[in-house]
């Protein structure tokens, strides 16, 4: 091999996940930082996805289609998820305008 | 190569637009922000030969799911920007970047740690099976758990339309 023919290297599994642990964190300090409920939940939906990258990362990895079921499902229970988080932001924000997760830390209403 | 440009791009797509969600103060650019992570997920589904998940993941997320919050910022009126200096907790403010550096970082460590498991390149392209062995394991194997997703979906419509209609004003309310 010759010095000038330099080999470009090809995504490798590890790299997914490395990016899936990045995007995770990321989500996990929106979680921790923004006060708005709804971008809090965007940041759930963050954290879902880099789950998802390395479920269909890992799933390559073995030649399971197994993983890609996971994904399946878990993007079905996202949708519930964000449904059924949103009415409860609906509700919320039609009581009392304007609220933030500090504002809702109590359960009563 | 041309699999390294595609992942560069992508990648660069999913942490620019993470970072979007994370620091764009107004919620709507956080919500556009998600729409341009969702779709950098998508071409690493595609790259990774997952194309009915990639299909998905555009339909569901970006269609559906980022349309939803927009319907909720707007309808609500929250689409003002939010005042990030004010912080009741100050140690939160302060601890969360340690701790996603922290969450980012054993991670990174475990999975560099068992890179030899993970083997060193992609495993020999199904072309274009993916649909026929997902269908397949979906409907035969995990059958149960998709009726359940069906009698999950239909509660949570029912306990939505409960949740968020107006009560009629009875002597309570």
């Amino acid at each position: 091999m010759s010095v000038l023919s330099f080999t470009t290297p090809t995504p490798t599994p590890v790299w997914y996940l490395l990016l899936a642990a990045v995007l995770f964190s990321i989500g996990a300090v929106g979680v921790l930082v923004r006060r708005n409920p709804l971008v809090m939940f965007m940041s759930i939906e963050l954290m879902l996805n880099a789950v998802n990258l390395s479920f269909v990362a890992l799933s390559r990895v073995h030649g399971d289609i197994g993983g890609q079921t996971s994904v399946f499902f878990v993007l079905v229970v996202a949708a519930a998820e964000v449904v059924v988080g949103l009415g409860i932001i609906v509700s919320i924000f039609r009581k009392r305008p304007g609220a933030t997760a500090d504002d809702i830390a109590l359960m009563k209403g | 190569m041309a699999e390294l440009i595609v992942f560069i791009c992508a990648t660069a797509m999913v942490i620019v637009g993470a970072l979007g969600v994370l620091l764009r103060k107004h919620p709507v650019h956080a919500a556009l922000s998600l729409v341009l992570t969702l779709f950098g997920i998508a071409v690493h589904f595609i790259a990774m030969e997952a194309n009915f998940l990639a299909a998905v993941q555009v339909i569901v997320y970006a269609g559906a799911i980022v349309i939803l919050f927009l319907f909720v910022i707007m309808l609500l009126g929250v689409d003002r920007t939010e005042d990030l200096s004010v912080e009741p907790f100050l140690k939160q403010r302060i601890a969360a970047p340690i701790i996603g550096v922290g969450i980012a970082g054993l991670i990174g460590t475990a999975i560099i740690a068992s890179r030899s498991l993970l083997g060193q390149g992609p495993a020999p392209a199904e072309n274009g099976q993916d649909i026929n062995e997902l269908a397949r394991s979906v409907f035969s194997d995990h059958v149960f758990a998709f009726e359940l997703t069906s009698v999950l979906l239909v509660i949570a419509v029912v306990g939505t339309v409960l949740l968020a209609r107006k009560l009629p004003s009875g002597p309570e309310s």
